[in-house]
Formats: C-alpha cells, sequence, structure tokens
C-alpha cells in the first residue's frame, strides 16, 4: 500500500500533577493510505488526542518519527506542516467574519485577495454554506459552525485532514446526518481523513479502517467488519458493538462442527478447524447472531427492550451464567418470563486463544 | 399599562443608584461648572457673577487688565497629556509579555503572582513615592549601585526631571494596567491560537491576526483605566517631578490650596475633564469600529 502518513515508534509521556508517569503514546506504528479515512476510536484517556496533536505538531515526541508523503515532519513546527485539523471546539476566530475564516490559511500563505475569494467561494459551496461569508461565527448554528470549520480547513487543500471527534457537540439527528457527509466530502476530496471518536457507532458508520486504542497502544487496525466480526481480544470484542463472551471448554469435534460448553453448562457448536478437545477459548456471539428457535440453548427471558425494528432480549441460560443479549426481529414475541431457546450458526461463532 | 407599571418598578429598582450617583458624581461636578464660571473672590472663594475671564487666561482671550492670558497653561496641559500617554505606552509594554507569563505559570504561583501585583493597593502611595525619591536621589541607591559597578561616574540626574515623574507614574499604575490585561490574556482561547498556526500562520502572524485582536479589549481597558488618572495625577509630579515635571493636577491643587482661586482651578478642572472625554470618546469608538462583532 501507498501510505501517505507513516509513524513509526510514537512515545508520549505526560506527568500527572500527582506525579505519576503515564504513556499517553506508548509505540505507536501506523500508516494512512493517500485517500483512506481512518479513524482512531477508543475510550476516553488512550491517547487519541495525543496521536493527532504529535500529527499537528502541537505535542512533541519523547520518540519515533512521523512522515507524510516521505517528508519527515518530526521536528517541524505546526505552521509548516502541510495538513489541517478540524477542531473539537471549531476554533472559529470570533472576531472575523465566515468569509475570512476560511479563506485563514490563503490569507497568511499571501495569495492574492481575487484568488483567495474565489477559493473560499468554492471551499463554501462544498460544505453547503455558500452565500453565508459575510456572517459572524457568532450568529450561525453549533451544525453551520461546524461546516465553517471544515470549509477553513480544506481551503488550502491539504494531502491529510485531522479531525478530533468534530461532531461530538451536535445533537444526535444532526451527527448522523454530518456523518454521512463527511465521509461523501472526502471522497470527493480524494484526500487522506484521520477521524477521532470515542463513539464505536461512529467509527463503524464512516471508516475505511479503524484503530482500536487503548492506554497508548493500539490494540488492533483493521475494517470495520474484521474489528466486528473479528475482534482480537475481548478489550475490542467488548468495546465494538454488543457482545456475548463465552469461556468455555472444547468438549469433543464431530465433522466440521466442534461442541463446546461453558462452566456452569451452557453449549455452543463452533468450526471445528484448529479445535482440539479439552482446550480453553472463548467464544464471541453477537446478539444478531442468535435466532429463537425449537432448540438450541434453552433460557428464559428477563427482559425485553423494544427498539424501533429491533426487540433486544436478555435471556438467563436454563443452565446458569450470566445473561446473553439477542436481538430478535420485531414480529418474533418474547415477554419477559417466556422460556426459549437460542439457535446460532456454528460459522458465525469468532474464537479466541486461551479462557 | 403594564408597560407604565414596570418603568415605575424600574424607576423605584434605580432610585438608589441615581441618588448615590448623583450625590457623589453629579452634583460636585456641576458645582465645579459652576465655579468655573464665576469670578475669584479677593480672599479666595467665589463671588457669585458671571465672568468667562477663567477661561479665558487658559484659551488665549483674556481681558489684559484681570487676567493674562498665558500660554504655560496650555503647554503644561500637553505636557499632562503626553506624559499620561506615555505612562499608558511604558505600562502596556512592561505587562502584556508579563501577563502570558503569569498566565501559563502554575495555579499556585499565578495565585501567588496576583497577590504581589495588588500588594502596593496595601501600603500609603505616599510613603511608596518617597522610597522612590530614596531611590532616584544624586547619593540614592540607584546612583550608588551604577556607581559602584564602575558604570557612570557621576551621579544621574533623575530626580526632579520629566524622567522620574514617568518613572513614578509607571510604577504606581502598573497594577491597574496588569489586571484588565490579564483577564484579557487569560480569556483568550487557546484553541484558536492553535487553530492559527495548524493553518499555517507563523507566530508573527498569528499574534497580529488572533492574539491582538482577541486581547484588544483587555488592552483598551487598562489605557483608559491608566490614562484618566493620570492626566490629573499631582501627588507623583509633587514628590518627584520638581518645576520641569509639574502637570496639570499641581496646578489645580495650587489654585484650590494656596493661590486660593477656585473658579480658575475649576475651569482646569473642566478643561482637563473635556480633553480626557474626548480622548476617550475617540478610542472607544475607534475599538469599537475594529473589534465591530467581537464575541
Ligand atoms: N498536557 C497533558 N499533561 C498531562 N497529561 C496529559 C496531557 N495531555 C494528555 N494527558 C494524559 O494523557 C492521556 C491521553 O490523553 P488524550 O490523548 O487526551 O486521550 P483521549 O483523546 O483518547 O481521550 C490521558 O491519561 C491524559 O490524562
Ligand atoms: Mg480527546
Amino acid at each position: 500500500m501507498d501510505s501517505l502518513l507513516e509513524i513509526r515508534g510514537a512515545r508520549r509521556e505526560f506527568v500527572t500533577p500527582e506525579g505519576d508517569r503515564i504513556a499517553a503514546l506508548d509505540g505507536v506504528d501506523l500508516d494512512v493510505g493517500a485517500k483512506e479515512f481512518v479513524t482512531l476510536l477508543g475510550p476516553s484517556g488512550c491517547g487519541k488526542t495525543t496521536l493527532l496533536r504529535a500529527i499537528s505538531g502541537f505535542e512533541a515526541l519523547d520518540g519515533g518519527t512521523i512522515r507524510l508523503g516521505g517528508a519527515d515532519l518530526t521536528a517541524l513546527p505546526p505552521f509548516r506542516r502541510p495538513l489541517n485539523t478540524v477542531f473539537q471546539s471549531y476554533a472559529l476566530f470570533g472576531h472575523m467574519t465566515v468569509a475570512r475564516n476560511v479563506g485563514y490559511a490563503l490569507e497568511v500563505a499571501g495569495v492574492p485577495k481575487r484568488r483567495r475569494e474565489a477559493e473560499v467561494a468554492e471551499a463554501l459551496d462544498k460544505v453547503g454554506l455558500s452565500g453565508m461569508g459575510a456572517r459572524r461565527p457568532g450568529q450561525l448554528s453549533g451544525g453551520q459552525r461546524q461546516r465553517v470549520a471544515l470549509a477553513r480547513a480544506i481551503v488550502a487543500k491539504p494531502r491529510l485532514l485531522l479531525l478530533d471527534e468534530p461532531l461530538s457537540a451536535l445533537d444526535r439527528n444532526l451527527r448522523q446526518q454530518m456523518q454521512i457527509e463527511l465521509k461523501t466530502l472526502q471522497d470527493r476530496l480524494g484526500i487522506a481523513f484521520v477521524f477521532v471518536t470515542h463513539d464505536q457507532e461512529e467509527a463503524l458508520t464512516m471508516s475505511d479502517r479503524i484503530v482500536v486504542m487503548r492506554a497508548g497502544r493500539i490494540e488492533q487496525i483493521g475494517a470495520p467488519r474484521d474489528i466486528y466480526r473479528r475482534p482480537r481480544n475481548r478489550f475490542v470484542a467488548e468495546f465494538i458493538g454488543e457482545t456475548n463472551l463465552f469461556p468455555v471448554t472444547v468438549d469433543r469435534v464431530e465433522g466440521p462442527t466442534a461442541l463446546a460448553r461453558t462452566a456452569e453448562g451452557v453449549e455452543l457448536l463452533l468450526p471445528a478447524a484448529g479445535r482440539k478437545p479439552g482446550e480453553a477459548i472463548t467464544a464471541i456471539l453477537r446478539p444478531t447472531d442468535f435466532t429463537l428457535a425449537d432448540k438450541g440453548i434453552p433460557g428464559t427471558v428477563r427482559s425485553a427492550v423494544y427498539l424501533g425494528s429491533d426487540l433486544h432480549l436478555f435471556v438467563a441460560p436454563a443452565a446458569g451464567g450470566p445473561e446473553i443479549r439477542v436481538t430478535a426481529r420485531d414480529g418474533q414475541a418474547a415477554e419477559t418470563g417466556a422460556a426459549v431457546h437460542l439457535a446460532h450458526d456454528p460459522a458465525r461463532v469468532h474464537v479466541l486463544e486461551g479462557g | 399599562m403594564a408597560i407604565r407599571r414596570q418603568s415605575a418598578i424600574l424607576g423605584l429598582l434605580l432610585a438608589p443608584a441615581t441618588l448615590f450617583l448623583g450625590v457623589f458624581f453629579l452634583l460636585p461636578l456641576l458645582i465645579i461648572a459652576l465655579f468655573s464660571f464665576l469670578t475669584p473672590g479677593l480672599y479666595g472663594g467665589v463671588e457669585w457673577s458671571f465672568y468667562h475671564w477663567n477661561y479665558g487666561r487658559i484659551f488665549g482671550w483674556a481681558d489684559g487688565i484681570m487676567e493674562v492670558f498665558e500660554p504655560v497653561y496650555l503647554r503644561i496641559l500637553w505636557r499632562s497629556l503626553s506624559f499620561a500617554a506615555l505612562t499608558v505606552l511604558v505600562t502596556l509594554l512592561l505587562c502584556y509579555p508579563v501577563a502570558f507569563w503569569v498566565s501559563r505559570l502554575p495555579e499556585r504561583s499565578r495565585l501567588f503572582f496576583l497577590f504581589l501585583i495588588t500588594l502596593p493597593f496595601f501600603s500609603s502611595l505616599i510613603v511608596r513615592l518617597y522610597a522612590w525619591l530614596l531611590i532616584l536621589k544624586p547619593t540614592g541607591f540607584l546612583n550608588s549601585a551604577l556607581m559602584g559597578l564602575g558604570l557612570i561616574a557621576q551621579p544621574l540626574e533623575i530626580l526632579y526631571t520629566p524622567t522620574a515623574v514617568v518613572l513614578g507614574m509607571v510604577y504606581v499604575m502598573v497594577p491597574f494596567m496588569f489586571l484588565p490585561l490579564y483577564a484579557a490574556v487569560d480569556n483568550l482561547d487557546r484553541a484558536q491560537v492553535e487553530a492559527s498556526m495548524d493553518l499555517g500562520a507563523n507566530r508573527v502572524q498569528t499574534f497580529l491576526k488572533v492574539v491582538l485582536p482577541q486581547t484588544l479589549p483587555g488592552i483598551m481597558g487598562g489605557a483608559v483605566i491608566v490614562f484618566i488618572p493620570s492626566v490629573g495625577n499631582f501627588i507623583v509630579p509633587d514628590i518627584l517631578g520638581g518645576a520641569k515635571g509639574l502637570m496639570i493636577g499641581n496646578l489645580v491643587e495650587q489654585q484650590f490650596l494656596s493661590a486660593r482661586n477656585w473658579p480658575f482651578g475649576s475651569a482646569l478642572s473642566m478643561v482637563i475633564m473635556s480633553v480626557v472625554l474626548t480622548v476617550l470618546l475617540v478610542a472607544v469608538t475607534r475599538a469599537r469600529k475594529t473589534g465591530a462583532g467581537h464575541a
């Protein structure tokens, strides 16, 4: 892959006010392709902002290198790096008009007024704010400010755009709309986006690849589908989407399927490939992988939550152990207290080695 | 109907404030304005008859018999204005970088510094100015130190010069400049500074296009608060100034206390006030224009 951005061994330590050292970045390697939408995803405090600020130049690294298009950026100040950022707070200049905000990068680069105005108009058009140039940021709604920040960051045609939780201040409807618009804009501009979020749904919707981070390290990099279906470890599995984790022991292998059992006695079928009897593994099944059927894991519905098209069930297995989350299609009747059987396709089971 | 009742209630609510302002600001001002058009009494006080030569003496149409036009008053007024402007400039240049430095200190040291800045308010101005007198006099601390270091052979003549006056005023006014500046700098949106650099502006461009306009309200506030009392200041020139450091405030003081010419003193006060008000109005309207739509 021809990568635009190459991060190698990025390290950054902070000293907390209590005097402890924490590694905000603990050896991060990351490649981003020229037209790729990459999302940094992870819980609060895992180092996403620090990584983004290291790329934009506002946070110096203790070790490691950052290259963009082959050129080493590591020692350059922010204003010499050919990339732009959409800030979480938008950081619009309150004392300037929208047009001057958007044209700022061109203004400081000395682009003549004529050409600047044309490019500002073009950028405003791209984000759907044509004709708003004369307003002040204070006269705009949150969504409009977001778009101004976006127009301002793309006006100089950077090859890489960094976005730090840009949608977190918007309400749910607008956020979903902006997710689609951002993705479309990225396709149209043909540049790379590195997007930070702690919202896994947002990451799944928008990204070409997701980078799951924890405590300054990358846990897994992969396409949304990969990350969702084949998480590399418990942390990723639990962080992305709703998950049922079953610590099981393989009982026996029969042809293409293997039978495994939890300590309480809940029985699961899984692909036989590579399985040996007596082996301890963790089986992962998403709520949508179960169906209500006549056969399968017996259990009792503890609670049922109706969510639009889906019915979310919490089922207590008859054998005991943690409740199983199940998403049933609308129309399948299952009230609280009902006795049900949960069936699953063995091929849908994802296995983590080890208990 | 409802509106009339509301305004009645509003009037009632505002009455104490109106009374306060009336008694403590407006009334003395009116008395001064009135006195400035009255005839000076032979042994101080006023005689209740209209007299415009007070202003005549200052501006140049004195009657030539009782009152003579003396351009020295305009010169001293001009000197006061330039001393005040210089004080504003020097305090601004001193405080602006320090405000940035302080706003970056850890919380504890920041509070300590702010406490230090307000410390002078706890002691008498006169005493502090006499301390400066001891520092600046020919055999004082400054000259002994400089001569001891071999930097100068002769003591510097600073005391009783305009330099001493401006130095003293800068010393007195620094807290008044610092506090509004600090408030503005502390309020500065760091994200906007980063956004500017992210968009390719170097440090100088960022300062001129983002930091300066954002902190302009603090600069204007500090300038106004320093300028007004500086123009009329008479204590600093009294103690450190000598003849060449005389300011318009000293003139007013003399007219009321030693020359016992209250109407002329009142006229001088009215002139100071109108000049200061004009300067302020111009400054504020211009700041409005450049900072329009700000915040
Ligand atoms: N300037 C700083 N000083 C001290 N600690 C910091 C600083 N910036 C970030 N940290 C710490 O580094 C870790 C990672 O922070 P951050 O990158 O902001 O996380 P995220 O954006 O994923 O929420 C956190 O533990 C945070 O407290
Ligand atoms: Mg963050």
